[in-house]
């Protein structure tokens, strides 16, 4: 599904190599996790991917189903089934989150070629999906993100994926700032669309989020690299001990 | 202060240019007195503070710049709307387009007519309010509407009005230059909506007074047309009575050079005025600068005012926005707010902002803001990032700029048709 190969990043306003070389394969029906201390890359990395400004590959590629993702302007990526559920969900004042997601959903089936969803359809679509997150009329209305809550925010994330519904999912701390319910709402809302054509490359700091989306191989990145790969658990031993025993290991 | 021989020698040369229309009684006083303020205060020159940011030379010259017509593809603005329409052609009353004047609730008269009669109610309005609204900043070009306005419309609401009157300005003369005087009186208790739209003349000098009488309703919306190259200075001069409500909003998209003046005194307790407008320019095809200037009177107690301009501006278009609040001495508990802001999509494009407030009182409430920035680059991520090619999105957040201005208008439908005009208009230049 998405296979990146010896990926350097830098920034493109200064000359800090970030990633350097990155090599990641998911396949499709699996859910791999990356985990690693503050400044590890992992963030920059989802960026790269979903085709953020600023960054600057100097090497290596990553491709989703064989095509090239760098080669792609961000709003291609996201129709060939790329999605990315941001750390930091943005506030839009002024657009409504209904026609956030009709403008998102329509826009992408136009990419591929596909027939924009009838209004009512849509309507039906939005209530089932927002019904299953707890995400009720009044948030559907409101401007996208605007006075949303931490958890509201990243619950409106995880409902655009069930509207997009990518191929290849990226979640960047999606555990950040929620609530043990709220992570079980989200998790619950990511396990509903683990399918065996899906793939999903969840980025967290901690366990936690793992005990609920079960990963199947889990990642160690550190300074800009993949140090370490194994099983679950492998993520019970950071819990456990840190990550200053695995780096010491792979120094 | 004397005024400037240029300025005195520029005024006598428009003057010496017009034709006043031949009135009697009330109405050749009204001319006249109008006539004589202008001569006092001579015609606007790009040296009067009030005229820094821009450039009066193509209002005060004697011919109209000639422009060019504008072909329309488009279905008219309101047109799904029941209203009562009352045509114009290059600044000039035509029966043949217009409906029947006749309505419940409202008198509608032609200006011609009412200045003709001896006695006329309009008598203690035309030229009244703008006199007033002289002080203490001249607003010249309102004077010579005065004196040598030839057409127009007087109505005077008596109850709730139950569709809008719309005014309909055509404009198919490339040199027309037409000056148009309205006169609006809502009776107390009643309720009025006005709709305007179209680009008018090549030229256009409008002024339209309008008195609301307590707990009055007056709701106007206008848009400017779509012509590039039109020129337009126009007033508003109203007068607001206790728990009277005033509301305008405005859609400027395209014209070479757009002045609209709003001028009003909150007179009665507990009365409120908004004033929006949004504003569109781009200057690829002809220049575009587009300015409001609004000066606000709180003359009463527990009035609220509100003042929502929001522009979008790119190759080079010019935006300018100069708005006061004035607090006399004893309104009290006055609620005053100003906000103006720029969307700059370039860096050709600018936006020169005047906010203004000088309180008399000292228990109100007022407020000022203005803004100028570029697309939030982060909302456009996150945007694309759903799958929003980068021209949709920027629409899209083009839009939900300009939303605060168009949420003042009170009906819902007009504002669909607002928003529908403003994706048409930037779907045109997707495309282009």
């Amino acid at each position: 599904m998405l296979t990146i190969k010896n990926l350097h990043v830098k920034l493109e306003d200064e000359d800090k190599q970030i990633l350097k070389g990155v090599d990641l394969t998911v396949e499709a029906g699996r859910v791999h996790a990356i985990m690693g201390p503050n400044g590890s890359g992992k963030s920059t990395l989802s960026y790269v991917l979903s085709g953020r400004d600023g960054y600057e590959v100097t090497e290596g590629s990553a491709t989703l189903e064989g095509e090239d993702l760098l080669a792609m302007e961000a709003e291609e990526r996201a129709a060939a089934g790329l999605f990315l559920a941001f750390q930091y969900p943005v506030e839009i004042p002024g657009v409504g989150n209904m026609t956030f997601l009709r403008t998102a959903l329509n826009a992408q089936r136009k990419t591929r070629g596909e027939d924009e969803i009838s209004a009512g359809d849509f309507l039906k679509l939005v209530r089932e999906k927002a019904k299953a997150l707890k995400i009720d009329a009044d948030m559907l209305k409101r401007p996208v993100n605007v006075g949303f809550s931490g958890g509201e925010k990243k619950r409106n994330e995880i409902l655009q994926m069930a509207m997009l519904e990518p191929k290849m999912c990226i979640l960047d701390e999606t555990d950040s700032g929620l609530d043990v319910d709220a992570m079980k709402l989200v998790a619950d809302g990511v396990n509903a669309l683990r399918d065996s054509g899906r793939g999903f490359l969840v980025i967290t700091h901690y366990q936690r989020l793992l005990d609920h989306i079960a990963p199947d191989v889990v990642h160690i990145m550190a300074d800009g690299r993949i140090v370490k790969t194994g099983g679950p658990e492998l993520a019970l031993e950071v819990e456990k001990n840190g990550y200053a025993d695995i780096l010491a290991e792979v120094a | 202060m004397a005024v400037a021989q240029t300025k005195l020698d520029l005024t006598e040369t428009r003057i010496g240019a017009l034709a006043m229309p031949q009135s009697k009684g009330w109405g050749q006083t009204a001319r006249a007195d109008a006539l004589a303020r202008l001569r006092a205060m001579g015609l606007p020159a790009r040296r009067d503070e009030y005229w820094k940011y821009t450039d009066p030379s193509s209002l005060t010259q004697t011919a109209a710049p000639r422009a060019a017509l504008h072909v329309d593809d488009e279905a008219p603005i309101f047109g799904e709307i029941d209203r009562l329409r009352i045509v114009f052609v290059d600044g000039v009353f035509d029966p043949t387009q217009s409906d029947d004047l006749a309505l419940a609730g409202i008198t509608i008269e032609r200006l011609a007519d009412v200045m003709a009669a001896d006695l006329h109610w309009a008598r203690e309005h035309y030229g009244v309010l703008e006199a007033a609204g002289q002080i203490p900043v001249a607003r010249p070009l309102a004077a010579l509407n005065t004196a040598y306005a030839s057409d127009g419309i007087v109505m005077r609401a008596t109850g709730v009005v139950e569709k809008p009157i719309s005014l309909v300005y055509l404009h198919n003369d490339p040199t027309s230059d037409a000056v148009m005087h309205h006169v609006v009186r809502v009776e107390s208790g009643a309720s009025l909506t006005l709709l305007e739209n179209g680009p008018a003349a090549a030229r256009f000098n409008k002024v339209m007074e309008v008195s609301v009488a307590d707990d009055g309703e007056f709701h106007h919306i206008r848009t400017q047309g779509r012509d590039h190259e039109r020129r337009a200075a126009t007033h508003i001069f109203a007068r607001l009575g206790a728990r009277s409500q005033y509301k305008s909003f405005t859609l400027t998209a395209n014209g070479v050079l757009t002045r609209n003046e709003h001028v009003i005194t909150l007179s009665g307790d507990d009365a409120s005025a908004h004033v929006a407008g949004a504003a569109l320019g781009d200057g690829a095809q002809a220049a575009f600068h587009h300015d409001d200037t609004v000066f606000i009177t709180h003359d009463a107690e527990r009035c609220e005012s509100r003042q929502v301009f929001k522009k979008v501006l790119r190759n080079g278009a010019v935006g300018v926005f100069q708005g006061k609040i004035l607090v006399k001495p004893g309104a009290q508990k006055t609620d005053g707010y100003q906000i103006s802001q720029s969307l700059l999509l370039d860096d050709d494009s600018v936006f020169l902002a005047k906010p203004e407030l000088e309180i008399y009182a000292d228990d109100v409430s007022c407020s000022h803001g203005s803004t100028t920035g570029a697309i939030d680059e982060t909302a456009l991520f996150y945007l694309r990032a759903r799958g929003v090619p980068r021209d949709i999105a920027t629409d899209l957040l083009v839009l939900a700029f300009i939303d605060e201005a168009i949420a003042e208008i009170a009906d819902e439908r007009l504002a669909a048709d607002i928003r529908h005009r403003l994706e048409l208009w930037l779907g045109r230049r997707r495309q282009g």
